[in-house]
């Protein structure tokens, strides 16, 4: 009995031993290997990817922002997002999804009613957006609820309101979009896709230009 | 390109990226394993743990070194979380409750990673580095040990003649677990995750020490963001199998996985290992071939799932998702319905269970297809290790199935399946089925653990299964509407964890040192050819069959009610 619990004890002591000049390898050694490589060859993108706008940070290219006026491109919705309830002294944005099922009532219902939304906020005197012109990705919540980008699709029916509130033309703000319109990678990666984000920081350049 | 074909393209680079890599790396890894030398950054490790990495371990010994390190981990990473409050360098974040302590301990110990909290407000840096991203490390090299360990039962004496006089010594000896655990994290772990850390970070992901920072917005007001080492510990959450760590949207939030390329990318990690070690299999029991039988198998699965997710997806049945016009919610833009749909396939195959994007609401069918694919054991290619030691242990059974049909004693790879092999691996098949049954129906009979549904009907039962199944085979994705941190939930899915990750290692280390103790027998023209393309059938076979129909009722219940009412 006394041997087997001093076996049992030594037993446990290489296994922390070995835990603890791991967790030095792995723990420590490594990620600092890997920040001091990583912010010595890819500085913004290590830190976040930001974004100025006239001399100021507005944001990450990688982080969907939520809150912009009819004037710019719309996002995603973004109905799982979430604020932090633990460490309340800061004020972080919780990363998530809705979660709710294809044939949730909820979502069901959430999806009719961004549909109406984009389509009578998107129509304008002299352009009549159907509803079945709406893309999926305009009446639906990404994956993070931090999605940066949209289809072009969800970009070009948002065109003609765009236009309209910045005095701009039809033409000038489809050149706009086609300009930020990212293909596949490679030409089969991924979808194509447009950052809101960088559009609305390049169309409110072009209004001030204009 | 439609999205379809596009689709198929990204499938296809992915199979010829993986063809390429698992020859190298499987043959590499098998001299990893087999090789005499120590390197000197290894001798210092073995002086600094005290332990000889020159002895040859029987099971028991291999099992207890195990068992002890991952106890070691366990309470190791409860105390880190439980004193976080204290820690430097933790952002001031506070202690984590015991609940989701052990939940979280378990979870990251077992290979699971389980992410019962949510990353950005509950982790510091010290716990996600220190800890979280320790075990990640750790726990996959545990698991490549282990499935080590069984190679090398069926493999003796072929790679080891330690002989006198050519005569090979049959001890029941499986090498040395010390050894076996740094070499995987020293020489394989580590240098790839390093590598692949840096192309995600090439790509966008984040990789710094900062705090939390606030940052102004496009429209005004401003915007708080976590700092931290993400790249780092998404590099091997992808590689060990793993799936947990920084933020709760996983590898959907642009700071884990912030391009189309990062997204391929992160799942060619995650399945790199477990496809290589069937190269490693092949080289240590002196047959390609049969390495190339485990491996069609393990493809033939795979790409049987992602055909049928991509075409259930693309299909998008379901209410909400008619009306929208396609399956679009909980995924990304970047990544669209095709490259979800592979991720979604590859987490639930391997022990992965990082996500791109959210298996919740996907298609009911698809929502199937991704609880299907843990419950046939993850083997297909499996986690690290245990993917491999799980097809084998269902090679067993083939191999006894059909010795059955032909009235033969049962054999595979020269050794016998007699009856106490044959007992062992029907131990392991029925542990993790047993856990996900008896949990689940306990759940559901009890009043309260339905109120963390989010869904109800059909799919609010797929919830709960869903996580303990997720929980039972160490995978750790989610149909994430369940509110999961509660008391019950952190208790019996931590439990399930531990029970699922080290019962069926014991019976895999006790088939292994039952098979490395055996005289192998010479193979004759009536012996089962297993490196064929039969044998590659009847393992398909079997393993549809068994796990399929032991599931069977529980799914009509959930995924399939939903998907074929839609």
């Amino acid at each position: 009995m006394n041997n087997s619990v001093t076996n049992t004890a030594r037993l446990l002591g290489a296994g922390l031993r070995a835990l603890l000049v791991l967790t030095l390898v792995t723990g420590v050694i490594y990620p600092l290997a890997v920040t001091g490589i990583a912010q010595a060859l890819f500085n913004g993108k290590a830190n976040g990817s930001e974004i100025t706008a006239d001399g100021k940070v507005v944001g990450s290219s990688l982080i969907g922002q939520q809150g912009y006026s009819l004037a710019y491109f719309q996002p995603r919705p973004a109905d799982g997002l979430g604020e932090n309830s633990v460490n309340t002294q800061y004020k972080l944005i919780l990363s998530g999804a809705t979660n709710r099922s294809a044939d949730n009532a909820e979502l069901v219902t959430r999806v009719k009613e961004a549909k109406a939304k984009v389509v009578a906020e998107n129509s304008t005197a002299d352009y009549r957006l159907k509803p079945s012109d709406v893309p999926a990705d305009a009446v639906t919540s990404s994956g993070s609820g931090l999605d940066p980008d949209i289809s072009p699709q969800y970009a070009e029916i948002q065109v003609h309101r765009v236009a309209e509130k910045n005095g701009l033309s039809v033409t000038q703000v489809e050149k706009l979009v086609d300009d930020h319109t990212q293909g596949r990678t490679l030409g089969f990666m991924g979808e194509p896709r447009v950052n809101v984000l960088e559009l609305n920081i390049a169309l409110k350049d072009l209004v001030a230009k204009h | 390109m439609g999205p379809v074909p596009a689709g198929v393209l990204q499938l296809l680079a992915l199979i010829a990226a993986l063809a390429l890599a698992h020859v190298p790396l499987g043959t590499y890894m098998a001299k990893v394993y087999s090789s005499d030398k120590h390197w000197r950054v290894e001798k210092w490790i073995y002086k600094g743990i005290g332990v000889d990495p020159n002895t040859e371990m029987r099971w028991p010994a291999y099992l207890r070194g195990v068992l002890a390190f991952s106890a070691a981990g366990v309470l190791f990473l409860y105390l880190l979380q439980r004193l976080q409050g204290v820690l430097p360098g933790s952002l001031g974040f506070r202690a984590i409750d015991p609940d989701q302590a052990f939940n979280t301990a378990a979870s990251f110990v077992t290979n699971t990673n389980w992410q019962s909290y949510y990353g950005e407000q509950a982790m510091g840096h010290v716990v996600q580095t220190a800890g979280l991203a320790v075990q990640n490390f750790v726990s996959a090299a545990v698991g490549i040990a282990v499935a080590v360990a069984l190679v090398r039962g069926f493999a003796l004496p072929h790679s080891r003649l330690r002989s006198s006089g050519g005569t090979p010594i049959r001890t029941g000896e499986l090498g040395n677990f010390w050894a076996d655990l740094v070499r995987g994290t020293v020489r394989i772990l580590v240098p790839l995750a390093a590598v692949a850390a840096v192309v995600l970070v090439a790509g966008g992901a984040i990789q710094n020490f900062s705090g939390i920072h606030e940052v102004g917005q496009f429209m005004g007001g401003s915007q708080q963001w976590n700092g931290g080492a993400v790249a780092s510990q998404e590099a091997i959450k992808e590689l060990g199998t793993n799936g947990g760590g920084y933020f709760n949207a996983n590898s959907a939030h642009p700071f884990e996985n912030p391009t189309p390329f990062t997204n391929l990318f992160e799942i060619f990690l995650l399945l790199v290992i477990p496809v290589a070690l069937t190269r490693t299999f092949g080289v240590m029991v002196g047959s390609i071939r049969q390495g190339y039988a485990i491996l069609a198998t393990m493809a033939t699965i795979w790409v049987g799932f992602v055909a049928l997710m991509m075409w259930t997806e693309f299909a998008h049945h379901g209410p909400a998702l008619q009306l929208a016009g396609g399956a679009m919610e909980g995924k990304e833009v970047r990544f669209g319905v095709g490259s979800s749909s592979i991720f979604a396939v590859s987490t639930t195959l391997t022990s992965t269970g990082a996500v791109d994007s959210f298996h919740s609401s996907f298609t009911g069918l698809g929502g199937g297809i991704t609880m299907l694919g843990m419950m046939l054991g993850e083997i297909a290619p499996g986690g690290t290790g245990s993917g491999l030691y799980g097809m084998l242990i269902m090679a067993v059974i083939a191999v006894f199935i059909a010795g059955l049909m032909v009235g033969r004693t049962p054999e595979y790879l020269g050794k016998k399946i007699g009856t106490r092999e044959i007992k062992l691996a029907a131990c392991y098949i029925l542990i993790t089925p047993a856990l996900v049954l008896v949990f689940t129906a306990v759940a559901m009979a009890l009043p309260t653990p339905a109120h963390s549904m989010t869904n109800s009907g059909a799919h609010g039962f797929s919830e709960i299964l869903y996580a303990y199944t997720s929980a039972s085979n160490n995978n750790g994705s989610a149909f994430a509407g369940l509110n999961a941190d509660t008391q019950w939930f952190n208790s019996t899915l931590g439990l399930a964890m531990v029970l699922g990750r080290f019962l069926p290692m014991v019976f895999v280390l006790a088939l292994a040192g039952s098979l490395a103790g055996q005289k192998p027998v010479p193979v004759t023209a009536g012996t089962l050819r297993t490196e064929k393309p039969l044998f590659t059938g009847l393992l398909v076979g079997a393993i549809l069959i068994i796990t399929g129909l032991t599931y069977f009722p529980a799914l009509a219940l959930g995924p399939l009610a939903e998907g074929l009412a839609s």
